[in-house]
């Protein structure tokens, strides 16, 4: 039966498939496959993003790669049956897996290679535009790599939206015996996994990109700060430095440019407010993960008191593609200030959820119903919250604005690192701004008096406010008093923690006012 | 490092293998966590005199940060996503219903272990698979799309082996 010719199929290891069973179905494709007599090249690539589908397995055929998911161990001894490997009909399948309408209808830039190779290959990268950006970095002055990211619109994904290109001028204009490069991979918003995918689908294309930025501002070290919830990302992340060093794409004379860059994973501990940039910098540090004033900025007193650029792992990962095919390639995509792509998350109480790339201007209708169809429950969605647990609720008025920073800024939500949770009408708004509360009271690194302290009395406040009629005290003043802490919050605090913190609680109390037992609207009633 | 050697060799150990580097006390305090389970209190004297820190410096990063235990955990260690995506999914749900099942009850952002050592039940804030909620992970192993029933199956096969 084995004629030489293995057929090649690919199982997941993305965390996502994982935990959905993808060994499981890996190892029950190779026993079933061997018990059968047929030869079989498995490739553990990364996921599509197609997260519904997982474990999405995927056959080559002379037709490109045909799609059957969601597979569980137990459906490989059919699968193979109906003829898997020859790409066969199966109600598991899906047809060519570039044609299914979630895949085809995206702008993938960032997410090109992601699922397609073995995210450890490096002739796989290769292969695929990988090294492309370093090798064309390396060819130009600094000065002009920077102004390619500056003039590619590009900026920063973690949330803030600085643009990349200002950030890396600065560092670049400091003067210091050392600087350090510092990817922020402390993803540790709901709703968001695109850094994951990223560490653990592409890692090269961090690692080229972080390379870029060390040659572009001087810098000769780097770190990556993982969240220590994402093990798979540093295993990944450290198999695929290891790697890169003894191809001689990292540490002593990168690619023969005569350039330094050595790169290390650092992780974390579980700390969310780690995840802004000056408690992430004293963690790395190996203190407490508390906030800095700033300033003086990162850039010119960063790490170790260095001048550092610390960027978002989506912002280093588009950087290559951005000097590869050049500023303009990247700026034609997008609207207004949002130039470029943003690989957004569909998460939460959605059908199907996973990582839609898109240019800016998509709006949340589209990804909601186009790409996500609907609710996970078949019920009408209520709410979705955008940017994180310190984004707003958008409630169903603001579904058809375009996603781009500066309209969503226009009112009161942010698109944050592109994370989208959905939820249905069985949600309680007034339960979740109390759990915003209550999250910013366990998180708060406890610096600033208005996130400490204004987080616990923001729980207690929302607790009088929804309490039972009998028990309930002069509502209205309570309401009150609710939307004077969140001034004093968002006003008062050193960082987005607490600065943020009044987002979701706001917007709910504005949008969903019924769900605190006032009436519609509000503002005035109160 | 062998299951027998004691903490002060192992945080010997780990001291001359990571002093030298910058910013040496979280690599420290991980991997003292991951040989022996916790960071038992009789070691951050000596951690602090390996790094040249105070004992409070050392003491306040260990309790400053979620991920770091003072105290050895349960037999098996279970963590339930409470953010976002999975209360959207009914990760309260199956939280309240953990806790049950597993005879720990959480508070807030803090975890429990049960009153016979057997399983140490851990709130966490995203595990990163947002579309796939609610998400829990049992000694190490990830699983989402999570339901009481699959927990309570996946619970009753871990048995009493350690």
């Amino acid at each position: 039966m084995n004629t030489g010719h293995a057929t090649t199929v690919y199982v997941p290891r993305d965390s996502a498939a994982l935990a959905v069973g993808a060994d499981e179905v890996a190892a029950a494709l190779q026993a079933e496959c061997a018990r059968r007599g047929l030869a079989i090249e498995l490739i553990r690539n990364g996921s599509r993003g197609l997260l519904w589908l997982e474990t999405l397995v995927e056959v080559a055929t002379p037709q490109g790669r045909i799609a059957y998911g969601p597979v569980n161990a137990e459906d490989v001894p059919s699968l193979l049956d109906a003829g898997l490997l020859q790409g066969a009909a199966h109600a598991l399948c899906h047809g060519p897996t570039e044609l299914i309408p979630y895949l085809a209808k995206q702008e993938r830039l960032t997410f090109a290679r992601m699922g397609v190779t073995d995210p450890l290959s490096l002739p796989d990268y290769e292969a695929h535009e990988g090294w492309a950006g370093l090798r064309v970095a390396i060819a130009l002055p600094a000065a002009t790599i920077v102004q390619h990211v500056l003039d590619s619109g590009l900026r920063g994904r973690g949330g803030a939206a600085f643009p990349t290109g200002i950030k890396w001028k600065t560092v670049a204009g400091a003067q210091a015996a050392q600087k350090y490069i510092v990817c922020n991979a402390d993803e540790g918003d709901s709703g968001t996994f695109s850094d994951r995918m990223t560490m653990e689908g592409d890692p090269y294309m961090l690692i080229e990109g972080m390379t870029i930025a060390g040659l572009a501002v001087g810098a000769t070290h780097g770190v990556i700060y993982i969240r220590s919830e994402y093990p798979d990302a540093i295993a990944t992340m450290t198999e695929a430095i290891a790697r890169a060093g003894a191809a001689n794409l990292l540490g002593v004379d990168v690619l023969g440019s005569g350039r330094d860059f050595h790169l290390e994973v650092r992780k974390a501990a579980g700390a969310y407010v780690c995840g802004e940039e000056t408690a992430m910098l004293e963690s790395i540090e190996g203190k407490r993960g508390i906030v800095r004033a700033k300033p003086p900025l990162p850039a010119i007193q960063g790490l170790f008191g260095q001048p550092t650029v610390i960027n978002n792992v989506i912002s280093f990962a588009s950087v290559p593609l951005i000097l590869a095919r050049g500023p303009a390639y990247y700026r034609n995509y997008g609207m207004g200030r949002s130039r470029g792509t943003l690989p957004m998350q569909l998460a939460g109480n959605i059908k199907r959820g996973g990582l839609v790339e898109k240019a800016f201007g998509i709006t949340l209708r589209e990804l909601m119903y186009e790409f996500g169809g609907g609710s996970a429950s078949g019920r009408p969605i209520k709410a979705v919250q955008v940017g994180g647990p310190l984004g707003a609720y958008v409630p169903e008025s603001q579904w058809d604005l375009p996603l781009d920073y500066e309209a969503y800024a226009a009112v009161g939500a942010v698109v944050g690192h592109g994370g989208i949770v959905v939820h249905d009408d069985t949600a309680d708004l007034a339960k979740l701004a109390r759990y915003a509360m209550e999250f910013c009271a366990i998180e708060s690194c406890g610096k600033c008096t208005p996130c400490r302290i204004g987080s616990t009395r923001g729980v207690e406040v929302i607790d009088k406010i929804i309490a039972p009629p009998s028990s309930r005290q002069n509502k209205p003043q309570q309401v009150q008093l609710l939307r004077d802490l969140c001034d004093t919050m968002l006003h008062g605090s050193l960082c987005a923690m607490g600065g943020m913190t009044p987002y979701p609680v706001l917007s709910a109390l504005n949008h969903y006012p019924q769900d605190f037992g006032l009436a519609r609207p509000d503002r005035e009633a109160a | 490092m062998t299951a027998a050697a004691s903490p002060a060799s192992v945080t010997a150990a780990l001291l001359s293998r990571h002093g030298d580097r910058p910013g040496a006390l979280l690599p420290i305090l991980h991997d003292v966590q991951d040989a022996l389970g916790h960071i038992p209190r009789e070691v951050v004297p000596q951690i602090a005199d390996g790094l040249n820190l105070s004992r409070a410096e050392v003491h306040g990063v260990v309790t400053y940060y979620h991920h770091f235990r003072q105290d050895p955990p349960g037999r098996h260690v279970v963590q339930v996503c409470r953010a976002e995506a999975c209360l959207s999914m009914g990760g309260e749900a199956l939280l309240a219903h953990a806790e049950h099942k597993l005879g720990c009850r959480t508070h807030g952002g803090h975890g429990a272990t049960s009153a016979d050592g057997r399983y140490t039940l851990t709130p966490v804030f995203c595990l990163g698979l947002c579309a796939s909620s609610p998400a829990v992970v049992i000694d190490d192993k990830l699983h989402a799309r999570m339901t009481p029933s699959r927990f309570d199956r996946l619970i009753d096969a871990l048995g009493d082996a350690a």
